[in-house]
């Protein structure tokens, strides 16, 4: 089954960061969703998360809680 | 205003401090040291008669018209092979001269038809000016000699014909197809009399290596090479300068008309992209502005299955404002968005975006840039602080080594290619970076010494190991990295990392270690090393990485920021730089400002009356995936054809199929337009009225040589959309506009519609720091203070050759036609390449059992496409390349949804694919051969 494009964006992303320390990781790729997501796009990966987060990056968890700790517009 | 005839100086210029103090015709002039006499006379304003002597040409001195006395010399030496000489005194009219141009005139006419009244060069033609200037009343050798009134007529060319009874052997055309364009198609054939102008080995102009670039057309001084269009139309009277709307190359044009219509396009010698260059895009194909098949008037229609109903403007205005409130009224504000278009000016841009933010009240608006050079404005606004190329074209005659990575400047850029060539030939080496051998590794007087034909995406480790070489050979500018950069020590350290080295990527990106090793060191310790780049780069699951990479390297190396080095983009279309620069991506406003930046939208907010959002919005492919998703509903598309251009067509059609209004604006029907249910004509660059910036920061004025086809200027339509949305948006002209983008947008506040006239082009940042702009940029210091060295990691892309897909495709334009096509289809450019073509190793193809012109499939995991094969050892053995031209090929149905990390722009450069030949059995060979007959 192909994956949801959030999911699969997030992904893609993540591998980028793999060599990185992972708390400097998540942060950065956080502060990446941030800049160049569109709300939407965040509201569903964290919500996708909350289901489960079936199929993602582990590394994008992480990413995700600190999206949630910002309030998404 | 009037014809504009630039004058001709008979010789380039030099350029030194040493100066030279001569005296001609009892008038005193200081010049460069090693000008001509004949330049020296034209700069104190005495022409010398000549006919074989161009300013744009090296003098050749094969006319014997231009001869001199020189005080103190002997005999009568031509004055365009002759350099001033202190103290040299001159005399360019003496009764022993008049007799000896006499008596040459005599001979060149003795031998030319005498039918200057029925010419098409009538009133242009250098032999009949010089016949006037040097007195000429008779000839005595008659005209009943053996001459060359027979001699046959080339056709060939769609655009200008070679009539070679006309021909006076004065060379100019072979010089400059030489040193101007560099292709060395033409040569004097044949001795004596027998002299002939020769298009490659007898061939004729079309079947030869000419590339139709006009610069033979250019500099003939009769009407041997001319124009069709001026046989058939007759000569202009009038010019308007303006700026080609093809290539990012930016290139300044003399639009030359009769009333309303255009007889020819004649390249701009003070133009400061092209410097009297040309293509055969540019200079011969704009016939498409005037295709039948452009759309005038308005369309709606209810269902992308119902008819087009051409409507008046104001229907067709009020009705796309009715139905994008009512969708955003049903499904949020968030439901709509716009594209704007690198084939539009700066001015049409800012308007879109502004109609996006303003008037739909979101952040939803994006840029065709997005699939070809937004990673190049993510990794040099994060190394350097901007998203742009540090160099002006001129600059490449600085460099002593060129690094070509993933571009094919011959094709794409190809005045700038002619410019780049210019300097190989002079002695600067070359890096080309290209899994394809392209035109530049070996053609006539250049080749490269190292061609890096590296395996499809891994264009990272390959730039990492150059850099791995640089650090651990002790090649690195220390007093630049300390002076001017951060990060160095981490970044050092990373690279040096032994798993980056030439000897342990060798296997990954197929390149041996001792040509990487020796390609470094060549990049590394040249005095000056440029880097130009491309799609080959940025079109990559690791594009954004690649360009920080190379960022990286040229920091490394003390490369930036002067002339003959640099980091720079190739740009694909006429305004990408523009378009990126008017805030076409959704999370920058103009000027490659956050729109997070609350300072920023203040400037805005203010001017605009409205409040903005601080969030990004959604890019292209997002706006696809949320399309099928349900959450965008409507697109306003403004000149680009995303159905055709964007990668994996089913999904693109899928999302178009899946809203409800989709609103495109251009000159032709198109893929896109198949479910589009307004269409709003548009106008073509000679209708416009604007400013375009090229590739190396210049803004260029797009001047209108006729009123809109259409009866409305694009940005007016988006101005009215506005408007009956309930945003009132207003400008009187597009001057206006540009005065707003000035005020907002700070590296554009010098810049008026009023200073571009008076000083031809201006590169940004325009301002109070840089008044007259700035042609190359970081030169004491980087845009963010620092350059930032940041560690590229390289990442694998997903997309690997498999059992089933066993080969890499990648994708590319060709010299002739320009992107989708719809502009170049439309003109005789299809006589070079009237369909697309997929190439391939004879390996590949002998075991597929394909043989060259044999019609293939070509299938990815997304779709199948068929086209025919031309066998060519340019390929490397597994990897397949084609161009996008054509619809009916529609390359982009097997090109997927993988992209770079950080922009999402496509990754076009590397899909596994498998070729077969078309008809696989006898059956079905019947049916194909059958289909096609159909």
């Amino acid at each position: 089954m192909e994956a949801l494009p959030y999911v699969r964006l997030a992904n893609e992303i993540a591998v980028q960061f793999r060599h990185w320390e992972p708390g400097e990781a998540a942060a950065e790729i956080a502060a990446h969703l941030r800049s160049f997501w569109d709300p939407r796009m965040r509201t569903q990966l964290i919500a996708h998360v909350e289901a489960g987060g079936a199929g993602l990056d582990v590394l994008i968890i992480d990413v995700v809680a600190l999206l949630r700790e910002q309030k998404v517009h | 205003m009037s014809l504009l005839k630039e004058p001709d100086l008979g010789t380039p210029a030099r350029v030194g401090e040493a100066t030279v103090d001569v005296e001609i015709d009892g008038q005193h002039v200081r010049v460069p040291e090693g000008t001509s006499v004949m330049r020296a006379a034209a700069l104190a304003g005495i022409d010398i008669p000549k006919l074989c002597a161009t300013d744009s040409l090296e003098p050749f001195g094969s006319c014997r018209l231009c001869l001199v006395e020189v005080e103190g010399g002997r005999g009568t030496p031509a004055s365009c092979t002759t350099p001033v000489a202190p103290g040299m005194r001159v005399h360019t009219q003496t009764p022993k001269l008049d007799k000896l141009r006499k008596g040459v005139m005599e001979l060149y006419i003795s031998d030319h038809p005498l039918e200057c009244l029925t010419c098409s060069a009538n009133g242009d033609c250098e032999l009949q000016d010089m016949a006037g200037v040097v007195g000429l009343r008779e000839v005595r050798y008659g005209f009943e000699g053996e001459n060359h009134f027979d001699a046959p007529k080339d056709t060939s060319n769609p655009y200008f014909d070679f009539d070679a009874s006309k021909c006076i052997a004065c060379s100019r055309c072979v010089r400059a197809c030489g040193e101007v364009q560099g292709t060395f198609a033409l040569t004097i054939s044949g001795r004596g009399f027998d002299s002939k102008v020769t298009a490659g080995n007898g061939e004729s102009f079309l079947d030869s290596e000419c590339v139709s670039c006009g610069a033979c057309v250019q500099a003939c001084p009769t009407a041997t090479l001319q124009e069709r269009s001026v046989v058939e139309l007759g000569m202009p009277n009038r010019t308007v300068l303006t700026t080609c709307a093809y290539c990012g190359v930016g290139c300044s044009f003399k639009a030359e008309m009769r009333g309303d219509e255009v007889v020819r396009m004649v390249p701009y010698k003070d133009g400061g992209a092209n410097e009297g260059h040309s293509c055969v895009k540019g200079r011969f194909a704009f016939g498409y502005a005037s295709h039948p098949d452009r759309v005038m008037k308005p369309m709606i229609r209810e269902r992308i299955t119902d008819p087009w109903r051409e409507v008046s403007w104001e229907e067709a205005i009020s009705y796309t404002a009715q139905r994008m409130r009512d969708i955003q009224d049903r499904h949020g504000v968030g439901a709509v968005g716009g594209i704007t278009s690198s084939r539009c000016t700066n001015e049409e841009v800012y308007v879109v975006q502004k109609m996006v933010r303003a008037a739909f009240g979101n952040n939803n608006v994006d840029t065709c840039a997005r699939v070809c050079h937004s990673p190049t404005g993510y990794g040099l606004k994060q190394t350097y602080g901007t998203s742009a190329g540090t160099q002006d074209f001129k600059s490449v005659a600085k460099a002593d080594v060129i690094v070509v990575i993933g571009a094919n400047p011959t094709d794409g850029h190809p005045v700038f290619g002619s410019r780049m060539k210019r300097r190989l030939r002079e002695g600067a080496k070359l890096i080309v970076v290209d899994p394809r051998r392209i035109d530049l590794v070996r053609s006539p007087h250049v080749e490269a010494t190292h061609h890096l034909q590296l395996a499809p995406g891994t264009n990272v480790a390959v730039v990492n190991a150059m850099a791995h070489v640089v650090v651990t050979e002790g090649l690195v500018d220390r007093d630049f990295v300390a002076e001017r950069c951060e990060g160095f020590a981490e970044w050092a350290a990373f690279i040096a990392r032994p798993e980056h080295s030439p000897e342990a990527v060798e296997q990954i990106t197929g390149v041996p270690a001792a040509e990487l090793r020796a390609a470094a060191r060549l990049y590394a310790t040249a005095p000056n090393a440029a880097i130009y780049y491309g799609l080959g780069v940025t079109e990559h699951s690791q594009g954004s990485t690649m360009v920080m990479g190379m960022a990286n390297l040229a920091m490394a190396c003390g490369n930036i920021g002067r002339d003959g080095v640099g980091v720079n983009p190739l740009r694909g279309q006429n305004n990408v730089q523009g378009s990126c620069d008017m805030g076409s991506f959704p999370h920058e406003l103009p000027g490659y400002r956050h729109v997070s930046d609350d300072a920023v939208r203040t400037v805005f907010e203010t001017l605009w009356g409205r409040t903005l959002l601080a969030e990004p919005g959604l890019r292209i492919p997002n706006m696809f995936d949320a399309a099928i998703e349900g959450s965008f509903r409507a697109l306003f598309v403004h000149g680009e054809d995303i159905a055709q251009s964007d990668p994996n067509t089913k999904h693109v059609t899928a999302a178009l199929s899946a809203m409800e209004l989709v609103v495109v604006q251009d000159l032709f029907l198109n893929e896109t337009s198949k479910f589009a249910h307004v269409f709003l004509p548009g106008t073509s660059f000679l209708e416009k009225d604007g400013t375009f910036t090229n590739a190396e920061r210049r803004i260029n004025r797009v001047r209108p040589v006729m009123a809109p086809k259409t009866g409305k200027h694009e940005w007016q339509i988006v101005c009215e959309i506005a408007q009956a949305m309930g945003y009132p948006m207003h400008y009187d002209d597009s001057s206006q506009i540009m005065d707003e983008i000035a005020i907002t947008t700070p590296t554009f506040a010098g810049v008026s519609f009023r200073k571009l006239d008076e000083v031809g082009s201006i590169q940004w940042p325009c301002n109070d720091a840089a008044p007259e702009g700035t042609p190359i940029m970081h030169v004491d210091g980087f845009v963010r203070g620092k350059g930032r060295f940041i560690e590229t990691t390289y990442v694998p892309t997903e997309e690997r050759s498999t059992r089933r897909f066993p080969l890499i495709l990648t994708t590319g334009r060709i010299l002739s036609q320009y992107n989708v096509g719809a502009q170049t289809r439309r003109t005789p450019n299809v006589a070079w390449h009237p369909e697309d073509l997929l190439e391939l190793h004879p390996h590949d193809a002998e075991v597929r059992g394909i043989s060259d012109g044999d019609l293939v499939t070509l299938a990815s995991r997304v779709g199948e496409t068929s086209l025919r094969a031309r066998i060519t050892d340019r390929m490397p053995v597994g990897v397949v390349y084609t161009t996008f031209h054509h619809p009916v090929t529609g390359a982009n149905v097997v090109t997927t949804e993988n992209s770079d990390w950080a922009t999402n722009c496509p990754e076009y450069k590397v899909t596994a694919v498998q070729v077969g030949l078309k008809q696989v059995s006898v059956a079905t060979n019947e049916l194909s051969t059958s289909a096609l007959a159909d």
